[in-house]
């Protein structure tokens, strides 16, 4: 259980600086993810959720505590050593999906793989891969403004996962979105997860994702307030 | 870097139009740098070649005495030619020339003019001095220049009266028939210039056998020391040429700075812009891994790729162009006889590989500055903040 552990997290707090004073977004947080779980951050607006993971992922750097993403102290790493570990191991999916708008759907995709330097077959095959698994297979030369909201959430979430990353990040994936592709997209997920055993970590205050997850971590003024594993 | 290149070429492609605007308005000054420098170099090269053909030939000997800046020096400037010339000027390789300063009363006006005698089966210069080569009695044959002519308000067969002092310092007169009129860019063998046959003016002044100057006709012709004589090599002569083409260089370089400002302010336009704009953007390649300092090597690239495409745009079009106004030259819409200078109505560009070579090299390396410049500004971003878009 222990090795298995993928994200640690000891005492974290994050401040910001605001006026004269500072703020404290994130005050004290314990917290450990293992391996292939399916969990999402919980909480009103301003709880903390996203500033959490941005400092899971690398993003941003804790003020005090420790964080470990995949063995490695976050707030110790170099600009370069940061964006290895986004680069080899994390994927994100965002509210607004933060696509490329002038590059097409398989250039979209196939991008995570250019940074990676796989060859140009390799990228082929993962490109198309990763697509069949989010059902877009038909719309690889569409550009992201041709593409309903559903397609592009799909677009990222193939993104995301055509390197096959140890933990994808995901902050408020279904906001933008209808029930019916809120829900497309959460089973896509949950069948990336058992089969890839990719773990996922979402932020959100959505009904819909938080009756997918199997872990609720919930978040009251930057502090866990509450830690539900649901065991089927 | 290769990555860089292949995803700024993506996100220009994908931008269209924007990127074709940026590409055409540097692709335009590509162009006119280009084609400037080579109407100049075009331009300095015709002067050259202009005074050569026309005025010093390949250098010259000059009586000492003579300074064509003090018209006063005139009268005693002038010695009989020197035996040690004597093949050369019967070769046809060097020519003397007289100068005498003279009045002209054109139409009941005076003005002050030179005259020079030349020999009328020269062929060192191009004038057309063969015209000069006309038995006549009862007036001197003449050519003079078109500026001279208009001055004059005078033509082809026209008299008008010259007046001059001899050896003995006795005033003179005479009727000059004008029976040519030739069309040069050097302003010095032009203006306040009257050309007669130089037997007639030695007579006229009683100075037989007797030179102001010896002009030969081949720059490499070993110089001769000639007491009462100064050489003056082609390249001293030139210099005042030399002087004006410097002049020039400085006066186009600030043309050219202006030029390249205004491209330049397109491209830096576009990247402050696109900083802003594209925050998610530039948020999303460090969230997928790229480091703050790659992004800007990207932003850098994508700069700098303006100036490639601006490059083969250029050449497609600009090329063409190039080629048909080294041939076809470029004929100045005003005339240019108002300028008084040494300028022709109709300038050759000349252009040289460097030229080309340096323009595109000078430009590339402009734009890529340009584009770096406000792309630091990404290293500095925070990333988190970006990826919102929030940054003002
Ligand atoms: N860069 C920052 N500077 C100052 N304050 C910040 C910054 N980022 C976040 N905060 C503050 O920290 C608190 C937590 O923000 P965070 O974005 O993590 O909330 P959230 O739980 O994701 O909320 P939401 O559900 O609205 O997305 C908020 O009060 C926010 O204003
Ligand atoms: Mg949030």
């Amino acid at each position: 259980m222990e090795n298995s552990q993928i994200i640690r997290i000891e005492s974290l707090v994050k401040r910001f600086p605001m006026g004269k004073g500072e703020f404290t977004a994130l005050n004290g947080i314990k917290l450990s993810l293992g391996q292939g779980e399916f969990a999402g951050l919980i909480g009103p607006s301003g709880s903390g959720k996203t500033t959490l993971l941005n400092i899971i992922g690398s993003l941003d750097v804790p003020t005090e505590g420790s964080v470990t993403v995949l063995g490695r102290s976050i707030g110790a790493l170099s600009a370069g050593e940061a964006a290895r570990l986004r680069k080899e191991s994390l994927g994100f999916i965002f509210q607004s999906y933060n696509l490329f708008a002038v590059h097409t759907v398989y250039e979209n995709v196939e991008f995570p793989l250019l940074l990676l330097k796989y060859s140009a077959t390799e990228r082929k095959k993962m490109v198309t891969d990763a697509l069949d698994w989010v059902g877009l297979n038909d719309k690889i030369k569409s550009k992201p403004p041709q593409l309903s909201g559903g397609e592009c959430q799909r677009v990222a979430i193939a993104r995301a996962m055509v390197k096959k990353p140890s933990l994808v990040l995901a902050d408020e994936p279904t906001a933008n979105l209808d029930a019916a592709n809120s829900h497309n997209i959460l089973k896509t997920m949950v069948s990336l997860n058992r089969e890839l055993k990719t773990s996922f970590l979402f932020a959100t205050h959505d009904d819909k994702v938080i009756s997918y997850l199997r872990r609720k971590i919930f978040l009251l003024d930057g502090r866990v307030d509450n830690d539900v594993i649901i065991s089927n | 870097m290769k990555l860089a290149i292949k995803l700024a070429f993506r996100n220009l492609i994908g931008a269209g139009l924007r990127t074709w605007l940026n590409v055409i308005v540097l692709s335009f000054s590509f162009v006119i740098i280009i084609w400037l420098k080579g109407v100049m170099s075009g331009w300095d090269q015709q002067a050259k070649t202009d005074m050569t053909n026309w005025e010093i030939g390949g250098g010259q000997y000059w009586h000492e005495a003579y300074d064509p800046y003090d018209p006063f020096t005139f009268s005693d400037s002038h010695s009989p030619i020197p035996g040690e010339f004597r093949s050369e000027i019967e070769k046809g390789d060097m020519e003397p020339y007289l100068i005498s300063q003279g009045t002209i009363y054109p139409q009941g006006r005076i003005q002050s003019i030179m005259i020079k005698g030349i020999n009328p089966k020269q062929s060192i210069f191009m004038l057309p001095a063969h015209k000069l080569d006309t038995v006549m009695t009862d007036a001197i044959p003449s050519i003079i220049g078109s500026l001279m002519a208009r001055n004059l308000k005078a033509g082809i067969g026209d008299r008008v009266t010259i007046q001059w002092r001899d050896n003995q310092g006795t005033f003179d007169a005479a009727e000059i028939l004008i029976t040519e009129i030739f069309t040069v860019s050097v302003p010095a063998v032009d203006q306040g210039q009257v050309y007669i046959p130089l037997d007639r003016l030695q007579s006229m002044m009683g100075l037989e056998g007797e030179a102001t100057i010896l002009t030969y006709r081949n720059s490499e012709t070993p110089v001769v020391d000639v007491p009462g004589w100064t050489h003056r090599p082609k390249e001293v002569l030139t210099a005042q040429v030399d002087e004006m083409i410097k002049m020039k260089t400085t006066g186009q370089s600030v043309l050219y700075a202006v030029l390249l400002l205004l491209a330049m302010l397109a491209i830096f336009d576009t990247q402050v812009l696109s900083i802003f704009r594209r925050q998610k953007e530039i948020g999303t390649y460090v969230a997928l891994g790229y480091t703050r300092r790659q992004v800007v090597g990207l932003f850098t690239v994508e700069g700098a790729m303006y100036a490639v495409f601006a490059a083969l745009l250029s050449a497609a079009y600009g090329l063409p162009f190039l080629a048909w106004q080294a041939k076809a030259g470029w004929t100045m819409p005003v005339d240019a006889s108002d300028f008084g200078m040494a300028i022709a109505q109709t300038l050759y560009p000349v252009y040289s590989a460097g030229l080309v070579v340096s323009t595109v090299l000078l430009v590339l390396l402009v734009t890529t500055v340009v584009s770096y410049w406000p792309s630091r500004r990404i290293a500095k971003m925070n990333p988190t903040e970006a990826l919102r878009g929030k940054i003002q």
